[in-house]
């Protein structure tokens, strides 16, 4: 991947709950926070992409925005709303299309668990009226698996969520800004076992956008930018163990993650071990476990040692989710994906703040993963 | 023999054979796969076949809230277990799991099916651990 397209602008609106303001708002406040880190209008935007899952379609923004005709792509892609979204404008400043393109992801959900249709997914009707179409159950059911073949600790899975409070006190655009510790955590109300309360994210509120350009327009306006290196987006393969599944394969097939994850090195010629950075999918403590492994950070069974030595936090050997992910941030599930990209950028340009992790780091690594199996991958460098 | 509960309305129909033993129906599709309800659509040339009665332990959790609609389980809520039991060389499905504690489950125990009440007046189907006689 040589097309040398780079993200000159960065914008957030902070997550959690804002009351009084849409979805779609908080994703205008985060194009208008994005424009003004480039240094550029709206007007200059060749091509915008975006989208949300339960706030409605992104090109009414222009209501907002502007009227300059802008092709704008809405994007309805559930996790991977925020991924579709780069890829769209990755795809635009690389054919040539434009100069300058937008990728926006925004929500705001109902409290308390998702809770889905059956039809909507092509199920029958028993398997919702029985109680075992939850998100949360597919998420305990695969770590509590994962703890007996490797090994794993219930007490790393607190670790995971206790670093998760500890980086999401230092992030402004954080929900969570307070520390938990380990004991309450551990004892807090059990949702689904082995995971309690605090191991889960809550469905949330939030917008994210980035800007994005070619090589020339970078250097033209010389911005503050960071290279897209790869993009990988992959549907899941035949038989793998995914959310709302009556039945899986015996044995079971393969992982959209780890698919998503070797296509993103292998375009950016880029290894595990060269990641100063990673942003990884927390939706549960169990969740960023596994996805160590299966992103190729870690061999299964390891993360053990990793949580016991301290390797994840900031200033470890690879900080892990260092804006407190989505344990600390929460998962407006449409902008999700897109901050994850964002904290990289911050992180590559040294201006995370407090959450900064030392040594300049220079590639930064992002994986969202979700429902019905579905994972992207973006590789950031310097 | 039927169980009480299997004198109660099934949950859906052709989910389960009574037997005995009772066993799940699943389907077979063209390339072999065993899958598990039989499906409602693009069933042309998939095979109903009886599923093992027993099978063993692959995952499992708690339900410790009560979840929202579409869920229609007895009020108040009582929590309840799940998981995966493998059917060797069929498939893996998705199951209540009865009869026991959490503290008791094991990866790969035996297990088997029973008929169970859901509420008042519908059975659905679940796994327990294997009840030597």
């Amino acid at each position: 991947m040589n097309a040398n397209v780079h993200i000159i602008g960065a914008g957030i609106h902070r997550f959690g709950r804002t009351e009084g303001r849409s979805g779609r708002a908080q994703g205008v406040h985060a194009v208008r926070e994005a424009l003004s880190d480039a240094g550029l209008e709206w007007a200059d935007v060749g091509f915008a992409s975006g989208g949300s899952v339960a706030s409605g379609a992104a090109d009414i923004m222009i209501n907002d925005l502007g009227f300059t005709s802008v092709p704008f792509i809405n994007v309805h892609n559930g996790c991977a709303t925020g991924g579709s979204a780069l890829t769209s404008a990755y795809n635009a400043i690389a054919s040539g299309m434009c100069d300058v393109a937008v990728a926006v992801g925004f929500d705001k959900h109902e409290r308390g668990a998702f809770n889905a249709s059956p039809k909507a997914y092509g199920l029958p009707a028993w398997y919702g009226e029985t109680g075992m179409m939850l998100t949360t159950q597919f998420f305990a059911l695969k770590i509590q698996r994962y703890m007996q073949l490797y090994g794993i600790s219930r007490e790393a899975l607190g670790k995971v969520a206790e670093k998760a409070f500890r980086n999401g006190a230092l992030c402004d655009h954080a929900w969570r800004r307070s520390p938990v510790d380990l004991d309450t955590i551990m004892n807090a109300p059990m949702v689904n076992d082995p995971l309690t309360k605090y191991m889960f994210c809550s469905p949330a509120e939030g917008g994210v956008a980035l800007v994005l350009a070619n090589e020339k327009k970078m250097r033209e306006l010389g911005s503050d930018g960071v290279k897209i290196a790869s993009i990988a987006f992959r549907t899941r393969p035949e038989g793998s163990f995914e959310v709302f599944a009556p039945s899986i394969r015996t044995p079971p097939g393969g992982k959209p993650t780890e698919i998503a994850s070797r296509a993103a090195f292998e375009l950016a010629a880029i290894a595990p071990g060269d990641v100063d950075v990673a942003q990884l999918q927390d939706t549960e403590s169990g969740a960023e476990i596994m996805h160590m492994a299966e992103n190729g950070f870690c061999a299964d069974g390891d993360q053990e040692e990793w949580l016991a030595n301290g390797w994840s936090e900031i200033g470890g050997r690879l900080p892990i989710n260092t804006d407190g992910g989505c344990l600390a941030c929460g998962e407006p599930v449409g902008a999700s994906g897109l901050r994850q990209v964002y904290e990289n950028v911050q992180q590559l340009r040294g201006r995370a703040g407090d959450r900064q992790v030392p040594g300049d780091p220079k590639v930064g690594y992002s994986h969202v993963y979700g429902a019905p199996g579905l994972s992207a991958v973006a590789i950031v460098t310097r | 023999m039927r169980n009480k509960a299997q004198a109660m309305a099934p949950i859906a129909k052709g989910l389960w054979s009574d037997g005995p033993p009772a066993s799940l129906i699943g389907g077979r599709k063209e390339n072999g796969e065993i899958v598990f309800p039989f499906p409602e659509e693009f069933s042309e040339n998939v095979d109903a076949i009886v599923l093992s009665p027993s099978g063993t332990l692959w995952s499992w959790t708690s339900q410790e809230f009560e979840p929202k609609a579409p869920f229609a389980g007895l009020k108040p809520f009582v929590p309840f277990l799940l998981g995966y039991i493998e059917l060797a060389g069929e498939v893996i499905v998705e199951s209540r799991i009865v009869d026991t504690t959490i503290d008791k489950l094991r990866l790969g125990m035996p297990m088997e099916l029973v008929i169970v009440p859901f509420d008042d007046h519908r059975c659905t189907y679940a796994f327990r651990p294997e009840q030597r006689a």
